[in-house]
């Protein structure tokens, strides 16, 4: 029971952090450069993925035994484009400002390698509660990402957070941190960020290892 | 090649019936077609009262005093008052006070912007030929310097009570002296042109075709209230088109 917690635990946490998509597998580049110049863009974006990813992995585990291989890809799409098409009225009907901020970017979540590589790296191969637990976990570590890169450009190039003004009047925003410049240079220092602890890591697990190899 | 020999047996034994492959794919299309069919007719109505009403409060913006609305649209040179929708329509709206008298023109217009085309919705008042409102529908300028356009109110408030004769241009900001100028913005001068040269192209296409100050459509009352009730998308089978917008 407690290891197979464990390992459930492990499914969701490695999406998260591990290997988020984003900062560790960098996939899903287009919609994240593209759509988090607010920190509520990022959330909308993040929403329409994380319920693209769920559904596709719950029916691509559902029905991995009665898809053939040689069509997999295409019944992927299929499903995945069926999502896609459900979100994107609805983003229309019901939050048509939000709809009209991201524009040409809903349809193009079909596109987001993130979502079909892991109906083909993961769904398609585990059960239904493993490819359900890693799809919530992928799906949050780029909800994570999205809204904290929105987040920081949102701050640094408007002076607000969620549309709430933080500085004042006199702020002079930095208007580069919402232009597409500002998202590669945000998302370059957020990998450098990443990739330093990573490293940090490392040499703290080797450090460790080699003081447990001197006691014995 | 020793590859290909392992995965030939491997594959052949099995390997599905091309009726199979056929018959998932034609499956899998089928129900993916009737889901997004239905989720199409469950949010078509709301779809199409969110832009009907956006473009009602559009026109309720550039037509200060305005309480009723009806499209207007061209036939054989003439503006005819239109309750249905129709293909490629390219409408402007007529509006009315509480009471029916004709107060003015919104004018939709489009054309190239900073980096997309920018919509513009205006008021027009043909009897002393003004712009009296400004309305950005959809554009995708730059955000912080081009987005101003509908952003700064200082900007929109150029567009209340604009002569447009000759032409409106636009000038540096705080260099406004005439009443067919407007102040551009600082930092954004091409999108600021973008407006004023839309709204240009928008009077020279229309203003030729206006009727005589006095004689505009009368608003017929009655057909709005029975459009109104119907809710329009009902009396029309769903898939007729969407507002032209």
């Amino acid at each position: 029971m407690a290891k197979s917690q464990q390992q459930a635990y492990d499914e969701f946490i490695k999406g998260v952090w591990r290997e988020n998509p984003v900062f560790v597998q960098v996939l899903g580049m287009c919609p994240m450069l593209a759509v988090t110049n607010s920190a509520i863009n990022g959330i909308a974006m993040g929403l329409a993925t994380f319920f693209v990813l769920v559904c596709s992995s719950f029916f691509v585990s559902l029905l991995k035994s009665f898809i053939p291989k040689q069509v997999r890809i295409s019944c992927f799409i299929i499903i995945i484009a069926t999502f896609v098409t459900v979100v994107d009225y609805t983003l229309l009907a019901l939050v048509p400002k939000v709809h009209k901020e991201l524009g040409a970017f809903i349809p193009l979540i079909v596109a987001n390698c993130l979502i079909l590589g892991r109906q083909e790296a993961f769904a398609s191969k585990n059960t239904i509660p493993m490819a359900m637990l890693d799809a919530v976990g992928m799906a949050s570590g780029f909800l994570l990402a999205l809204v904290s890169l929105g987040g920081i450009r949102e701050i640094l190039g408007e002076g607000k957070l969620l549309g709430f003004s933080l500085f004042g009047p006199n702020f002079e925003p930095w208007v580069i941190m919402i232009l597409p410049p500002g998202g590669f240079i945000t998302l370059g220092l957020m990998l450098l960020f990443f990739n330093w602890v990573e490293e940090r890591k490392k040499k703290l697990d080797a450090q460790l290892a080699a003081a447990e190899g001197g006691a014995d | 090649m020793s590859d290909q020999e392992q995965q030939a047996p491997a594959g052949g034994a099995e390997e599905p019936s091309p009726n199979r492959l056929v018959g998932t794919l034609a499956v899998a299309g089928l129900i993916s077609g009737v889901i997004i069919i239905a989720v199409y007719l469950a949010t078509f109505n709301t779809i199409k009262e969110n832009k009907a009403r956006e473009l009602r409060e559009a026109v309720f913006r550039v037509l200060p005093g305005v309480a009723h609305m009806q499209k207007l649209l061209l036939k054989d040179g003439k503006l005819v008052v239109s309750h249905v929708e129709e293909k490629d329509e390219e409408p402007i709206y007529a509006g009315y006070d509480k009471e029916g008298n004709f107060i003015g023109y919104a004018i939709p217009s489009a054309g190239p912007g900073f980096q997309d085309t920018i919509s513009v919705l205006y008021g027009y008042r043909p009897k002393e030929r003004l712009v009296v409102g400004m309305w950005i529908l959809d554009s995708r300028e730059t955000p912080g310097l081009g987005d101003k356009i509908y952003k700064d109110a200082a900007f929109v408030a150029n567009f209340d009570r604009l002569e447009v004769d000759p032409k409106i241009v636009a000038v540096k900001k705080g260099t406004k002296s005439k009443p067919n100028e407007i102040d551009a913005i600082t930092g954004a001068t091409i999108s600021s042109k973008a407006v004023v040269r839309i709204i240009n192209e928008g009077n020279e296409r229309w203003l030729s075709k206006l009727p005589e100050p006095g004689s505009e459509p009368a608003f017929e009352k009655v057909e709005e209230k029975k459009g109104e009730k119907g809710k329009e998308g009902q009396e029309h089978p769903p898939g007729a088109n969407d507002e032209g917008l």
